[in-house]
């Protein structure tokens, strides 16, 4: 048997689906939208009733994928039964879907969720009466408490096994007559669930009237007959509001002592909400929310104990040196700490200067190991996303941050997903699947790899100390620029997206905010897992493959001789086509001209697949080349080694003036590009559009080169003369204000 | 006193007269329970002015003012 369970978006709909199904649980797609399709077998059922979980909606209308998704799998799969999960803290709106699903001639047992919240808030319900009322079961189940289910899927299966015909709550009312006739038309043809096609025929729903041409013609004629008031001919509106009529006219039988909420008391729910979106603590509360996810998952100076409580000679690998480390750092140095000595230990087992042992312990290992030693902190990040989701203070991170974010196209919802990518882009990307709007979410995915990931972090810090050491620029101010530079290059770009590439309007925002709840733990960790799982299935396989590609070509010359032995790459087949080839593209960018410029080149063509890659390449070069001297300098590899290979560049510059404007488009370059394959492969799937992702790798090669190049030609008339670089900087800041403004202007008077 | 949503004041109430709305965000208002006679208590606005929060059917709904100037309502308190 097949069920179908179906409600609003915040009814418990999860919840239920995982208490039923336990561990068979199922994640695929719809076809033809992201949207995730869950599917599992009933726990109790002996493999016998498959439950599939469709999306959260509240109506069935034609205009959103979930709805459609909903509808035709109704339509054309033919569930069994329907389970239709209401919230019963909420009775009102949730029975709108209800009067909708009940028009199909399938069986529908309605669940009544959340019934020990209600007992809680001091409200009652009479399942007896909603049961009398619709003529389909109603069973009263706490999906969180695990209370009920049985009875649930007893009556379901019971169920199941009769016949049903549609019913509707419109029988009594004006359009009766006009349902009823067209009805007999589709009864006539003989087509499945006649009432159903009929209403939406009705309605003047987009997806049947393009099916039913000849029925919507004569659906029109009987209409002309309808006197429809304030709506003036809508009969999309007219049903919508008689059907919200019949409920909230029998909602006083069904609902024997209403909830508070219900009746306009403040709730505890309330009394949160009034806090965390207050006018003016609203924003500083969750900027430090923010602040505070961000601390525990990757500072370094948890708490900022350091200096006071912890000492100075504190310095531990794992715990941190003279502060003391954030539990996200902390689990991040363990596991990193397992994983290079596991590496070791798989290393020296193997036999030395084979490629076999190269290909494993440099290529596998370093691969995997980079997801793996990146999964502690998204675990952490993730943990923290799951409670504000599960508590319902995500909503209201969109509904704060919706009006910063509406010009750029995007809504407040996408906040989040874009957030997260400061983390890692390969979640943020899988986030934008929250975001309802195609375009928006088009918009947000293209932005992704302007927010600088954990994964670049490293080149940022290792080229900010050679900086540091040879030229005095303060260390943390150059990683800070990078920062900056992928915010204002996303804003910018934001605009130019919606004027070129991905136009269209910025989406609705007509959101319900749910009630606050506690998260339960068991909840966030089934989350977690199945977001977790999710992020190492396919950041893990690609990461792996990619770096194993990556060595290869590092490591074999074009008539795949394997010239790898000792790590130097300049006669492999990257090492020449990054001499003779891409440096040559790159040359205007500044960083690859020189004597060594290729390796740069090389190391930016391995970043376009795997940042995590990019520092250990330079490492390479600069092991091989470094001038001995630099090396006995100081301590930290990026440091040193890397200023020997940035000097030899420079050097043929005339001077490290030179080569600081070509290590920033270096670095620029290396930002705002391709973020690496695991991201892209994300990005397919969520833009489910073989030319949309082309567009948009085209799209952040492009930026990344045109910024690159803008930053080392001006960097380099600085250097010339003050005046010069500043009169163009100036110019260009200008040209990109007018531009951003004019759209401001226009996207104004649209309204 | 008829008054457009986008106009009411936090804790003011009202009984919408009319949905002006076109195509998709009429559907979705009609679908989410604006509907002509729902009881609608403003809540409070974002605190960078837009959207706004409204209590409607026993739940709380965030819409942008540019759509509550859709929906006309008959003041009650
Ligand atoms: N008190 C209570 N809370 C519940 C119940 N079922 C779900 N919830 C909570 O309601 C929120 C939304 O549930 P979820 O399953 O994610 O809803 P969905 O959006 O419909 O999938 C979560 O915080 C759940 O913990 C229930 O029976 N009782």
């Amino acid at each position: 048997m097949k069920f179908a369970l179906a409600g609003n978006p915040n009814s418990g709909k999860t919840t239920l689906f995982n208490s039923l199904t336990g561990s068979t649980a199922h994640v695929g797609n719809w076809p033809g939208v992201t949207i995730d399709k869950r599917s599992g077998f009933y726990k109790k059922g002996g493999g016998n009733v498959e439950i599939i979980d469709l999306p959260g909606i509240y109506s069935l209308s034609p205009y959103t994928p979930e709805e459609v998704v909903s509808r035709n799998f109704l339509l054309d799969e033919k569930p069994d039964c329907i389970i239709n999960i209401v919230d019963s803290t909420n009775l009102e709106r949730n029975l709108y879907l209800t009067t909708q699903l009940l028009e199909l001639d399938v069986p529908v047992v309605i669940a009544l969720n959340m019934t020990d919240a209600l007992k809680k808030e001091g409200g009652e319900i009479d399942a007896a009466e909603l049961e009398r009322l619709f003529g389909v079961p109603s069973v009263k189940i706490s999906a969180l408490v695990g209370d009920g289910l049985d009875l649930l899927m007893q009556r379901a299966v019971n169920a199941a096994k009769q016949k049903r015909a549609g019913r509707s709550v419109l029988d009594s009312g004006k359009c009766a007559g006009v349902i009823n006739a067209i009805k007999e038309l589709y009864i006539k043809d003989n087509i499945s669930n006649p009432l159903f096609h009929a209403v939406k025929l009705v309605e003047n729903d987009g997806i049947e009237t393009a099916a039913n041409a000849a029925f919507a013609a004569k659906a029109e004629e009987l209409k002309k007959g309808v006197e429809t008031g304030v709506f003036e001919g809508d009969f999309e509106g007219l049903i919508a509001d008689a059907r919200y009529r019949y409920i909230s006219e029998n909602l006083a039988a069904v609902q024997k002592k209403p909830a508070p909420r219900a009746v306009g008391f403040l709730t505890k729910s309330d009394k949160i909400d009034r806090v965390l979106t207050h006018k003016v603590w609203g924003i500083p509360i969750f900027l430090l929310i923010m602040l505070g996810v961000f601390h525990i998952t990757f500072g370094e100076n948890f708490l900022f104990l350091g200096g006071w409580l912890i000492p100075e000679s504190f310095d531990s690998a794992i715990f941190g040196s003279g502060a003391l480390n954030s539990p996200g750092v902390i689990i991040f140095n363990l596991m990193d700490a397992a994983t290079s000595r596991l590496g070791e230990v798989v290393s020296s087992a193997l036999p030395e200067g084979m490629w076999y042992t190269s290909m494993i312990s440099d290529g596998l290992f370093g691969g995997v190991f980079a997801v793996l030693s990146f999964v502690p902190q998204i675990l952490v990040l993730f943990l923290f996303l799951s409670i504000l989701e599960d508590s319902g203070y995500m909503a209201r991170v969109a509904f704060i941050m919706d009006r910063a974010f509406r010009r750029f196209g995007l809504s407040g919802k996408a906040f989040m997903p874009l957030v997260m990518c400061f983390g890692c882009a390969v979640p943020g990307i899988m986030a934008t699947r929250t975001l309802e709007n195609k375009e928006e979410r088009q918009r947000a995915i293209f932005l992704t790899p302007f927010f600088s990931c954990g994964a670049k972090l490293p080149i940022w810090a290792a080229f900010a100390g050679v900086f540091a050491m040879y030229r005095g620029l303060n260390a943390e101010l150059t990683v800070f620029s990078m920062y900056i530079l992928g915010i204002v290059v996303a804003i910018v770009s934001a605009f130019l997206l919606k004027a070129t590439i991905i136009k269209g309007e910025t989406p609705p925002f007509i959101m319900e905010l749910p009630s606050y709840r506690a998260p339960k733990p068991k909840n966030t960790i089934i989350h977690l897992w199945q977001k977790l799982k999710h992020y190492v299935i396919r950041a893990g396989t690609i990461i792996a493959a990619a770096t194993v590609v990556i060595w290869f070509l590092s490591s074999f010359s074009f008539s795949f001789e394997w010239v790898g032995a000792d790590g130097n790459p300049e006669g492999s087949i990257l090492g020449l086509i990054s001499k003779y080839v891409f440096r040559w593209v790159f040359y205007p960018l500044g960083f690859a001209m020189g004597e060594n410029g290729w390796m740069f080149v090389v190391a930016t063509l391995t970043g376009l697949i795997a940042k995590e890659v990019v520092v250990a390449t330079m490492g390479v070069f600069a092991g091989m080349d470094g001038d001995e001297a630099l090396e006995t300098e100081g301590s930290e590899l990026g440091g040193t080694a890397l200023g020997g290979v940035i000097i030899s560049v420079g050097g043929m510059l005339g001077g490290l003036n030179v080569a600081i404007p070509a290590m920033f488009a270096f670095m620029a370059f290396n930002l705002l590009s391709v973020p690496c394959m695991a991201a892209v492969a994300a990005a397919r799937s969520e833009l489910n559009d073989k030319k949309m992702l082309f567009k948009a790798i085209a799209f952040w090669i492009i930026t990344a080169y045109a910024v690159s190049l803008v930053i080392f030609w001006v960097g380099t008339l600085y250097t010339l003369a003050f005046w010069a670089g500043f009169a163009v900087t100036a110019a260009i800041v200008a040209a990109i204000a007018g531009a951003v403004w004019h759209r401001l202007k226009k996207t104004e008077r649209k309204g | 006193m008829q008054k457009k949503l986008n106009d009411f004041i936090p804790d003011e109430k009202g009984t919408v007269k009319n949905v002006n709305a076109e195509g998709k965000i009429r559907r979705r208002l009609f679908d989410m329970g604006v509907t002509p006679g729902a009881e609608i208590t403003m809540r409070k606005t974002a605190p960078l002015g837009d959207p706004i929060e409204i209590t409607l059917r026993g739940y709380e709904l965030s819409l942008r003012k540019s759509e509550a100037e859709t929906v006309v309502l008959e003041v009650t308190k």
